[in-house]
């Protein structure tokens, strides 16, 4: 497949010698406005790559923060429509930063995955990731999204072993996901070592670049891990710092909290600018 | 029997399709997991120690084969065909989930598993969970939704004193369906030493099939029973459907049987028109939820419905990939009762033959009294009376306007 978005922020970063910061936030927390507003400033404050949340009724993969964006984004009356909207208006401001639609296959799956890929690329979407479509059914939606040019982000596992990893990297483009941890987003990395030598056997297994997430809460450990990975995934806390900037109406009105992700001086991973100050943008 | 080539009881396919529907839509974190169970069932399924020893619990310890019950009173009130009843909640624990757990638990210990997580919604899949972990030692960790702790009290403590750990889980409704989303989190962070005993015949591959194997042994007894007792097969079978593991294991001894008609039971609730029902079938669509492609309900943008229904354990918006299947086939004819009829057939079996049903079955038991009238006295109908209705006595009596 020809050069995608995904791939040229990835090896942009990587000839700049750092890792890629890739952030998520859920389409439409707390409500499409701010939503919007958060996404566009996403790049300014240091985004290279964004993973779009698509609010889910039932995210079974997701931690407490996570689980509350997306019912507060569906309490607010959000739909895919809306996700797709945002993508659209996104990309009026920017042309180079990659969006990926994370989230569950199910409200992809009514709308019919072959024509949804068509819709959500003609919206300037770049890739998607998945997490109840496992390898074994990549007919579905992967090599629709392929054909449509689009990547498909594929998570490895701590379980995902050498036997079974080339069958999860055949179809995968653009980045493989690592999962620092069995569990959901939010969780804690008991221990960077181990991520640091998954990353490294993934990397023995392909050119992709490698990504890491569910888990990194402090610039600290981003800088550990992003020695080894070309990616790290930042979405808990940042979804955390939208809910700690909503008042009693569940406006993002408060500012007087800040996260101190952004703020580690001397780690060597370079955040151009606190994303966390997109509360006092909004 | 109709030789294999014809014959619709072979599913699912090695991708664990009924058709487009069952598959395993999970996490790559578990899919090994899934990958291996399926391994380890296959294997199981081919060893007949396995097999010896699920049979020798069945009859020493739940008490099976469960009688078969010709309900004469019932049968001369509706004045129609003759009604029977498997009785199923004759069992130890109250009903027929303790045949799946025992099935289940003897496989987590073949695959070396330490610790048991379960979902459940009436109570019954959890007191069966927590009797087969204190039966075999093992820690057993119950995620139910608080809304459900609240009405199925008398279960909860039946839980506690088995040893389990009971988890509330109040996000969404506080119902099942969020139940099995906790319990499938703590699955993916747990993964290595815990088993997931999923307590209907729903989930990824190969749950559902593994589930209805277990409970199939209602329906085999039934055709033994009913042979000894009238010489022939029965012309209609009835059962409830939540997730559908009574009423599979009921119906798929009998699919290649063209003479017998199927009926599953869905919870209609307060009325299909809006959403406070649980007639997934009926009212739903396919989609993607809890590992399957099943019916489920949903709106137009694929967020699921939390459901509505008087009876806990069919307060689920899924359905089991096999009957979304035998739906769109026609083999089985799925149809909605309402909250307030399973409560009338609730008091009428209680007066009539004194047995009090649980909720479930009262659901299967309000479309016997529509259909029997229907058909000629010489014929045959079977209802799966899947549970007990201890514990729901207190909930029925509140409902009634009794202060208990």
């Amino acid at each position: 497949m020809t050069e995608t978005r995904i791939d040229r922020r990835f090896k942009a970063c990587a000839d700049a010698g750092r890792p890629a910061l890739v952030t998520f936030i859920t389409a439409g927390d707390p409500d499409l406005e701010t939503s919007q507003a958060v996404l566009n400033a996403l790049p300014e404050a240091g985004a290279d790559v964004i993973e779009l949340g698509m609010p889910f009724s039932d995210p079974m993969a997701e931690g407490i923060p996570i689980q509350l964006g997306n019912q507060r984004a569906l309490a607010a009356g959000h739909t895919m429509d809306k996700t797709l909207q945002m993508v659209r208006r996104f990309r009026e401001q920017d042309n180079d930063t990659p969006i990926i639609l994370m989230g569950y296959y199910n409200p992809i799956y009514v709308r019919d995955p072959e024509k949804f890929v068509k819709i959500a690329r003609d919206a300037g979407v770049d890739g998607f990731i998945i997490v109840d479509i496992p390898a074994e059914a990549d007919d579905e939606l992967c090599i629709p999204a392929l054909e449509a040019g689009l990547n498909f982000i594929r998570l490895a596992t701590p379980t995902t072993d050498d036997k079974r990893l080339p069958a999860v990297l055949a179809n995968t483009s653009g980045f493989v996901y690592y999962v620092s941890v069995t569990g959901i987003t939010g969780a804690n990395i008991a221990d960077t070592g181990q991520v640091t030598q998954a990353v490294n056997r993934i990397k023995s297994h392909t050119d992709l670049p490698v990504a890491v997430g569910f888990g990194v809460k402090t610039a600290d450990q981003a800088a550990v891990i992003g020695k080894d990975a070309d990616g790290v995934v930042v979405g808990s806390v940042l979804v955390n710092a939208i809910r700690d900037s909503l008042d009693e109406a569940g406006k993002a009105t408060r500012q007087d909290r800040q996260c101190g992700f952004g703020r580690c001086p001397g780690s060597g991973f370079r955040l151009r600018k606190s994303p966390f100050e997109l509360n006092r943008v909004v | 029997m109709n030789d294999m080539a014809n014959s619709i009881r072979t599913g699912p396919d090695d991708r664990g399709h009924f058709g487009i529907f069952g598959g395993r839509y999970v996490a790559e974190t578990l899919m090994p997991l899934i990958l291996d169970l399926e391994q380890q069932y296959e294997n199981a399924k081919n060893d007949p120690a396995f097999h010896a020893e699920i049979e020798t619990l069945n009859t020493h310890y739940t008490g099976r084969p469960s009688p078969l019950y010709f309900a004469e009173r019932l049968t001369e009130e509706l004045g129609g065909a003759k009604i029977y009843f498997k009785r199923d909640e004759l069992n130890h624990t109250g009903s027929h989930k303790i045949n799946n757990c025992l099935g289940q638990i003897l496989l987590a210990k073949r695959m070396g598993k330490t610790r048991i997580i379960a979902e459940t919604g009436a109570g019954q899949h959890g007191v069966a969970t927590a009797t087969v972990c204190a039966r075999f030692g093992l820690p057993c960790v119950v995620y139910m939704g608080a809304t459900d702790v609240e009405r199925q009290k008398p279960n909860v403590f039946r839980m506690k004193l088995l040893g389990a750990e009971i988890v509330p889980v109040t996000a969404g409704a506080g119902t099942l369906k969020d139940a099995m989303n906790e319990a499938l989190r703590d699955w993916v962070t747990n993964v290595e030493d815990t088993y997931y005993l999923i307590g209907t015949a729903a989930g990824p591959h190969p749950y559902p099939e593994m589930v209805r194997d277990f409970q199939s042994v209602i329906g085999k007894e039934l055709r033994e029973q009913m042979m000894e007792a009238e010489g022939r097969l029965p012309d209609a079978l009835v059962a409830a459907v939540g997730g559908g593991s009574n009423a599979i294991g009921l119906f798929h001894p009998f699919l290649d049987d063209a003479d017998v008609r199927i009926y599953g039971v869905e919870a209609g609730g307060r009325g299909l028109s809006g959403e406070e029902h649980c007639a997934s079938l009926t009212a739903g669509k396919p989609g993607v939820l809890h590992g399957n492609r099943t019916y489920l309900l949903q709106d137009d943008d694929g967020q699921i419905f939390e459901g509505h229904s008087i009876s806990a354990g069919l307060d689920y918006p899924g359905i089991g990939p096999e009957h979304s299947w035998l739906k769109e086939i026609g083999r089985v004819e799925y149809v909605p009762v309402m909250d307030d009829e399973a409560l009338d057939a609730f008091q009428m079996l209680t007066r009539v033959e004194g047995i009090i049903p649980a909720l479930e079955p009262a659901h299967a038991l309000a479309h016997v009294v529509k259909l029997a009238p229907q058909m000629d006295k010489d014929q045959i109908l079977v209802m799966n009376l899947c549970g007990r209705g201890d514990k729901d006595v207190f909930a029925v009596g509140q409902m009634l306007g009794f202060d208990i």
